[in-house]
């Protein structure tokens, strides 16, 4: 048998490796990171606790940054340039989900954007590993000299997720357990959002690396914490119908196609001046050619990413970007991309797995209903 | 028990033999969530892909270790895969072959042969 995870040479590691080692991690090669997988208990384990208790994740290898400028509407305004999110109106204290964008209305990633309490001219960006260093050219070629941009290589991000992060927070480190939803604040060398990629309650952390551990292990002191890996990372956010870059989202997918019109803010839409205007409104109006779908598979056979979806005649109508097994659901999911006729719930599709058709059918996502707090 | 490099099992007896994934195999994979078997009655060919194990992350091809007919296939796995990652060499057998060439596995590792070839891998 073949697809065993091989180790790989000249891995980045993370300021948890040690700890991750100890805890009887496997590793594998994500991002040019060697990240953990799994620890002992196994991937159905981890999601298990991650959804019922709390679930700690090392995710250092995002690539943190501040984004600086003269005061914070010059700074919103440059950056409103390059995504559709209303920046100007981000309040001190709050996070905001958005992409950068391409010239044809493509996503060249999707991130966080944190605007520091108190800050007049900062941002704080959190983005994909994987695309970290597209990301830091593509700002740096397009944003004014004025807006300064300055990779945090020196921080650590741990993500605690679960019904019990908030309990377990005001025990460590008391006064961020009350953050609202997409909300944010800093103290003593802490960076604390209340949000999360697993559907669930939670907060992102950030940290200087060299007290990343200590951290990490006083959090593993409460009993409702384990460290979760990144093969619960990713069942768990395709099960809240979240994107991954890469597989949901790439430079040929606009947002509107990906179901994230969501982040893309009232105001923009009116006054437009963000990249692939053109498209991104023209899909607003009257409809994307294509949407990402949920797809729920009748038998217990996983449809993995790349498998084709075809029509009740069987033309090919579209591809799965992320498949396989729904620890919470108990069966098989899927996501991908339909041609827009076929994108409603509840209509019956196949998928094409080893040269069989699947039978499987459209339900909205998510697959696991949110439990994000909004107060 | 014979073992091969791509990690499957084939243990026989006479010319009926079982097949399956190894200890190492199924711990490698991970949480074992499906288990795609051969038809009854198939006719394999020593290489030949014949069975597919999927773990929540991955699908893994399985190899057939030796030629033959497929006279029996593992149906509990059906409502529990898991049994593959509880007892890989033992309930979690995938199938069983009637074998064409039984001499096709004396180029298999042993147990010993393949602990080594383990620590080579690993």
């Amino acid at each position: 048998m073949k697809g065993i995870w091989a180790p790989m040479s000249e891995l980045q590691i993370t300021p948890l490796h040690a700890l991750h080692r100890e805890a009887g991690a496997r590793f594998a090669p994500f991002a040019g990171y060697d990240m953990p997988i799994q620890y002992r208990d196994g991937i159905l384990a981890e999601h298990a606790h991650a959804r019922t208790r709390a679930g700690l994740f090392d995710v250092s290898h995002m690539g943190q940054a501040w984004l600086d400028g003269p005061n914070h509407e010059s700074l919103a305004r440059a950056c409103e340039a390059l995504c559709a999110a209303d920046l100007v109106g981000l309040a001190p204290g709050r996070q905001r989900y958005t992409q950068w964008l391409n010239d044809d209305g493509g996503v060249i990633d999707d991130l966080m954007l944190n605007r520091p309490e108190g800050a007049d001219g900062r941002l704080n960006m959190v983005v994909n590993a994987a695309r970290k260093a597209v990301d830091y050219a593509h700002l740096t070629q397009r944003l004014p000299h004025a807006i300064r941009l300055t990779p945090r290589p020196e921080r650590a991000l741990l993500a605690l997720q679960g019904p019990s992060a908030a309990a377990v927070l005001a025990r460590v480190a008391p006064g961020f357990e009350t953050l609202r939803f997409m909300a944010t604040k800093a103290t003593a060398g802490l960076e604390v959002s209340r949000s999360g990629y697993t559907g669930e309650d939670g907060y992102e952390i950030s940290l200087p690396a060299e007290d990343a551990e200590r951290f990490a292990r006083r959090l593993l002191q409460e009993p409702e914490v384990a460290l979760i890996g990144l093969g619960a990372r990713d069942t768990l956010r395709l099960e809240a119908g979240l994107c991954l870059y890469g597989h949901e989202l790439t430079e040929e997918i606009d947002p509107v196609e990906a179901g994230l019109s969501w982040s893309i803010a009232k105001r923009r839409r009116v006054e437009g001046g963000f990249p692939g205007a053109a498209r991104i409104l023209a899909a607003l109006a009257s409809g994307p050619n294509r949407r990402r779908v949920g797809l729920a598979l009748e038998g217990r056979a996983p449809a993995r990413e790349g498998a084709e979806i075809v029509g009740p005649d069987g033309a090919a109508i579209g591809v799965v970007t992320s498949g396989g097994f729904g620890p919470s659901v108990g069966a098989p999911i899927a996501m991908g991309y339909v041609e827009a006729a076929f994108a409603t719930p509840g209509t019956v599709l196949g998928l094409v797995v080893r040269g069989k058709t699947l039978g499987a059918k459209i339900i909205p996502l998510p697959f696991h209903p949110h439990a994000y707090v909004k107060g | 028990m014979r073992f091969t490099r791509d990690h499957e099992y084939i243990e026989a007896g006479g010319d009926l033999a079982t097949v399956g994934i190894s200890e190492h195999a199924q711990q490698q994979l991970g949480d074992i969530v499906y288990v795609e078997l051969p038809a009854l009655g198939a006719t394999l060919k020593k290489g030949d892909a014949a069975a597919v194990v999927e773990s929540v992350k991955a699908a893994s091809d399985v190899f057939t270790p030796a030629s033959g007919e497929v006279v029996a296939v593992n149906d509990k796995l059906g409502g529990n895969p898991s049994l593959v990652n509880e007892n890989a060499q033992g309930d979690g057998w995938l199938f069983k072959l009637k074998l064409s060439a039984p001499g096709e596995l004396d180029g298999l590792m042993d147990a010993p042969a393949y602990a080594e070839y383990l620590k080579t891998v690993e």
